[in-house]
């Protein structure tokens, strides 16, 4: 059984600005399997929406191929469109229409006639915390609301992969967790395979099962959130020692942990790096008994997907 | 066939959302009441001039409102597609597996309802002028001014959707239309015009347009006045229709 929902080989896109071309995406290989969270994280500018877009068919790719939910992209575009649902940064509703007459509207675009899209729709927006938005105007609804009836829409033909462009942004922390909720049961209940951009990494980091990296157009690092963190900066671990004498020492026996960097010994303040800080503390602690080194401060810092993107790139997603 | 249905889907939309602002409506056919109300009567000492076409005033000058409410009633509906590619709605619809041409077709069929809508108001109020009218023939000249008013708004949505800028947007409506409204002897005539200016306007399909369309209210159906303008029009509505296509596919190149 073919298992895979995305598989894009080389997947390019270049845009013509003033006679000069400039290329936004540039060359993206990616996979993506049936009931996966793939997070697509990248900073501002980096080619996420490009690439997105290309695999929604809303721009078409100047190079490379893809298949999407079994349909070729170029070949059979209506067919990628009729499996997929697409939930885009820039809303998908007027505000001057009324909520439930837009999902039924989307809805009959993909054929769905009006009494099955009404039933689907009412469930979807009581499953979203929206039931008593059906008769309301769009943009009476607040940005939570608003993002939400958007994943309604996106939904109403229950798509088997849905792309989520950016779904938190401008949303409070409170609206970003019950979204996050909400796309979670999307995969486990229903079994949607979910991609979704984000240049926030602890949306990537919770939600997803696999990240996928972009910087300038191309893939730098893919794997799940705890792989690329083990992977690329290791966990930081700072001691405090009761004598200042005593530091030159430790670092000494903490450089001789396995995979440690050379630790760096500053006053009472000792600072170094290992791949699993969890596992390497206890045997630090007993080595330093043996040795008669009192620490009287021990901290462990899990890198974040932010220190990952720093030390893949050099710059930081904040940037 | 999807065409269809998708059209349909996109009409009834837009159709709800315009019935739910009859504002916008009532001041488009405000505009020509007013002309007919505070305009029309200086024309009726004009009829007797040398160079009026033949015809009382009001069967000459209300054909002209209804091409003028037809080409603006069509030339702004651009700004509407811009705000709802702003608002999202136009990518939504075009990741779904709608037919592109039905996408535009949908909104230009809802405008052209309004238009109908709005020359039967202007018609019947006209007739409270003096205006003289055969049925047929009033409903023939609203057929006519459908087909124009959907060939802007096919082209209006098409520009809108090129540029996506109401900055950019205004100013061409309005450099386009002014020429055309002055060239096409919506106002007065163009038989009072110098011969120069009645060469520059044979090249104006728009004022073959409004000819027709008096020949229409004097009752000579079968003329080749009225077959010039009608295949006028259709050609028009087939360029809009084309470049609409044209513009939507174009979104996703």
């Amino acid at each position: 059984m073919d298992t895979a929902m995305i598989e894009a080989r080389d997947l390019k896109r270049t845009y013509k600005a003033k006679g000069k071309s400039i290329e936004a995406v540039r060359g993206v290989d990616l996979s993506v399997r049936a009931g996966e969270i793939v997070g697509f994280l990248g900073p501002n500018g980096a080619g996420k929406t490009t690439t997105l877009k290309m695999l929604c068919t809303l721009l078409e790719p100047t190079g490379g191929t893809a298949v999407v939910a079994g349909h070729d992209l170029r070949g059979d575009p209506v067919g990628v469109r009729r499996a997929i649902g697409y939930v885009s940064q820039a809303g998908s509703t007027a505000p001057e229409a009324r909520a439930g007459e837009e999902i039924v509207s989307h809805a009959k675009l993909y054929g769905i006639d009006p009494k099955t899209a009404e039933a689907r729709a009412r469930k979807l927006l009581a499953d979203l915390d929206l039931a008593d938005v059906w008769d309301r105007n769009c943009g009476s609804l607040s940005g939570g609301q608003r993002r939400r009836l958007d994943i309604v829409m996106g939904l109403i033909h229950e798509p088997k992969l849905v792309f989520l462009d950016e779904p938190s942004t401008g949303l409070d922390p409170q609206s970003r967790a019950n979204l996050w909720t909400h796309i979670r049961k999307l995969r486990d209940e229903m079994g949607t395979t979910v991609f979704i951009t984000t240049h926030y990494m602890d949306e990537a980091d919770s939600l997803s099962d696999r990240i996928l990296i972009i910087d300038q157009g191309k893939i730098v690092a893919e794997g799940t959130p705890a792989e690329l963190k083990k992977r690329v900066s290791g966990d930081t671990i700072t001691l405090t020692l009761r004598r200042a004498e005593d530091a030159v020492e430790a670092a000494g026996v903490a450089g001789m942990l396995p995979g440690a960097d050379v630790p760096v010994a500053d006053g009472h303040i000792v600072r170094f790096h290992v791949p699993d800080g969890g596992s390497a503390l206890p045997v630090l602690l007993a080595e330093f008994t043996k040795a008669g080194i009192e620490a009287i401060g021990v901290e462990v810092n899990r890198p974040t997907l932010d220190d990952v993107f720093l030390t893949l790139t050099g710059r930081s997603l904040r940037e | 066939m999807t065409f269809f249905s998708d059209t349909w889907t996109v009409f009834t939309r837009a159709m709800r959302l315009s019935l739910r602002q009859p504002m916008w409506v009532a001041i488009g056919v405000l505009q020509p009441i007013l002309y007919l109300t505070l305009f029309g009567p200086l024309l009726v000492p004009l009829a007797n001039a040398p160079g009026f076409p033949p015809g009382d005033a009001w069967t000459v000058f209300v054909p002209g409102l209804l091409v003028q409410l037809g080409i603006f009633g069509g030339a702004f509906v651009g700004f509407g597609i811009i705000a709802e590619w702003r608002s999202g709605v136009i990518d939504r619809e075009l990741v779904s597996p709608a037919s592109r041409t039905a996408l535009i077709t949908g909104r230009v069929l809802r405008d052209v309802v309004v238009l109908v809508v709005q020359a039967i108001i202007l018609i019947v109020c006209a007739l409270f002028f003096g205006l003289r009218v055969p049925v047929g023939a009033a409903v023939l000249g609203i057929i006519m001014i459908g087909l124009l008013g959907a060939a802007f708004s096919y082209f209006s949505y098409s520009a809108g959707l090129a540029m996506k800028s109401e900055d950019a947007f205004a100013p061409l409506v309005n450099m386009v239309s002014l020429p055309i409204l002055l060239l096409s002897g919506i106002l007065l005539p163009m038989s009072l015009a110098p011969q120069w200016l009645q060469l520059l306007s044979d090249v104006n399909p728009f004022k073959h347009i409004v000819n027709a369309v008096r020949a229409l209210f004097r009752g000579e159906v079968g003329t080749f006045e009225v077959g010039l303008g009608l295949m006028l029009a259709l050609i028009l509505i087939a360029l809009g229709a084309w470049a609409g296509k044209r513009v939507f596919e174009l979104q996703t190149k």
